[in-house]
């Protein structure tokens, strides 16, 4: 059963890297063989998983203690009247409540986390230490946060001393996007050496998995 | 100058077959690169050996298999160095697949320390759908958001479950994450409310991302980016394994991609200037 699963991984494998020679059938039908388990396995997890014991288990075991739930039940109905065309409307009042209440939650914890908490670490004296090498990385913390944030200032026009400034900015936008760049490289390459681990390993035996 | 053009139209599947070739072949005949740690890494391993024998952490398993590759190593090692000095581990996961992932990387790591039970010694709660909202229901009322283990077994009849009711009892939160939710709602949760220390471990795309919240406040106290970052952990706890072997290809194959970012930007600068004179 298992040396099955592994040529069934290596056919479906060889088949979506056939589409960096050109589209062709193996890789369709890879493909739709993907989005085909994906759904399925999905629906049916949702259901056993989530549904079931989250829902239907503590309604009808106990409801005079979980009537509550009948509420986000409701509103996940109303959610599905979307597919159907002439009732669609109700399911706004749904996604009012979706949208109201996560931008309700993460308004506090995003201001926290991402604006008060950066803000408080990047307001740091710079020559505090003696090492030279963090007292130049600080500096250039500090200089390339406050012309970056420069340079998405658009309410003014980018000229003079405040358009050297954004100029800078853009140099440190460039640079974090090529390190950006470089990590997703690192992260691609690293799935395709999984992928070669296991042709390589698993099916072939060359290498020790 | 058509040999500069040339560059400019290189068949694309010549590089996919030379990216290939140099993945293969180090993976076949390793080349032994050496390997550095990084300061951020070398965070992440500090806080574990500070940790006392028997204290208790919390791995958030919020991945799934088509990130295996670079997380799996990571959650390896972490429960390798766990295991070596006694702490004891309370896995759960917010990605439905995590649960199988932290299986499978029990399972492996079991094998080498047959002393560890199960029940005692490292926990699967399974998985719990909802995110921030579920990290939350954690930190006030741990025991109600998860009732049971994978198994469907009360979480009362578990020693290393006794005493635990939010984070008070946990030595640091581990997340091993592959996109939303993950580390950063762990970071939010558990760190900037609660004041528990998070460490991270995460894909190359996101390492950039969770960067900036290693920082002054310590909101991350370290990150372990990428197959690199596993490798180098695999490097401290002495233990190497795939991300260790999977290093020499990654150079060789960021070698090559770099050879023809060169080779391409010579084509270009040279038919430009080409261009400007032609003008």
């Amino acid at each position: 059963m298992h040396r099955i699963g592994i040529w069934i991984g290596v056919f479906l494998t060889f088949a979506i890297f056939s589409f960096l020679y050109k589209d062709n059938p193996f890789y369709k039908i890879a493909e739709q063989v993907f989005i085909g388990i994906s759904a399925g396995y999905w629906f049916i997890y949702t259901i056993y998983n989530i549904l079931i014991p989250n829902l239907f288990v503590p309604v009808t075991t106990d409801l005079a203690h979980n009537f509550l739930l009948l509420i986000p039940a409701f509103l996940g109905i109303l959610m599905l009247c979307r597919l159907i065309p002439s009732i669609d409307w109700v399911s706004r009042y749904a996604l009012a409540v979706v949208v109201g209440t996560t931008a309700g939650l993460f308004f506090k914890r995003y201001l926290q986390s991402d604006v008060l908490n950066q803000l408080t670490a990047t307001m740091l004296n710079p020559f505090a230490s003696s090492n030279a090498a963090q007292i130049i990385g600080e500096l250039i913390l500090i200089i390339g946060t406050i012309t970056g944030i420069v340079y998405f200032f658009f309410s003014k026009k980018h000229e003079g001393a405040f358009g050297t400034t954004a100029r800078v900015g853009i140099y440190f936008l460039m640079v974090s996007f090529g390190a950006a760049f470089g990590y997703t490289v690192m992260a691609r390459i690293s799935l395709l050496i999984g992928r070669l681990n296991f042709l390589l390993g698993d099916w072939l035996g060359i290498i020790k998995p | 100058m058509k040999i500069f053009e040339r560059f400019l139209h290189i068949d694309r599947r010549i590089i996919f077959v030379l990216i290939a070739i140099g993945v293969a072949l180090p993976l076949i005949y390793p080349l032994g690169f050496n390997l550095e740690v990084t300061e951020n890494v070398e965070s992440v391993y500090n806080l574990m050996e500070e940790l006392e024998p028997g204290t208790r952490i919390l791995i958030s398993f919020d991945y799934g298999p088509s990130t295996k590759p670079e997380i799996q190593p990571m959650a390896i090692a972490l429960m390798q160095q766990a295991f070596t000095n006694r702490i004891r581990i309370i896995a759960i996961a917010l990605w439905p697949m995590g649960v199988q992932m932290c299986n499978e990387a029990f399972e492996k790591v079991s094998a080498e320390y047959p002393n560890i039970e199960y029940g005692i010694d490292f926990i699967n709660l399974g998985y719990k759908v909802g995110g921030m909202v579920t990290i939350n229901h954690m930190a006030k009322d741990f025991r109600s958001t998860f009732p049971t283990d994978a198994g469907g077994n009360p979480i009362d009849e578990f020693p290393i479950m006794k005493g635990i009711k939010n984070f008070d009892k946990l030595g640091c939160v581990i997340s091993l994450s592959a996109g939303d939710p993950g580390l950063k709602q762990w970071i939010m949760i558990a760190h900037d409310t609660f004041g528990k220390p998070v460490v991270g471990g995460t894909t190359a795309v996101q390492a950039p991302i969770m960067l900036s919240y290693v920082n002054d406040q310590q909101q991350l106290v370290g990150l372990l980016g990428g197959l690199k970052g596993a490798a180098e952990y695999e490097l401290l706890v002495n233990k190497p394994g795939f991300a260790t072997k999977g290093m020499d290809a990654q150079s060789v194959a960021h070698l090559i991609i770099i050879i023809f970012i060169l080779i391409g930007n010579i084509g270009y600068f040279a038919t430009m200037k080409k261009d400007t004179m032609k003008a």
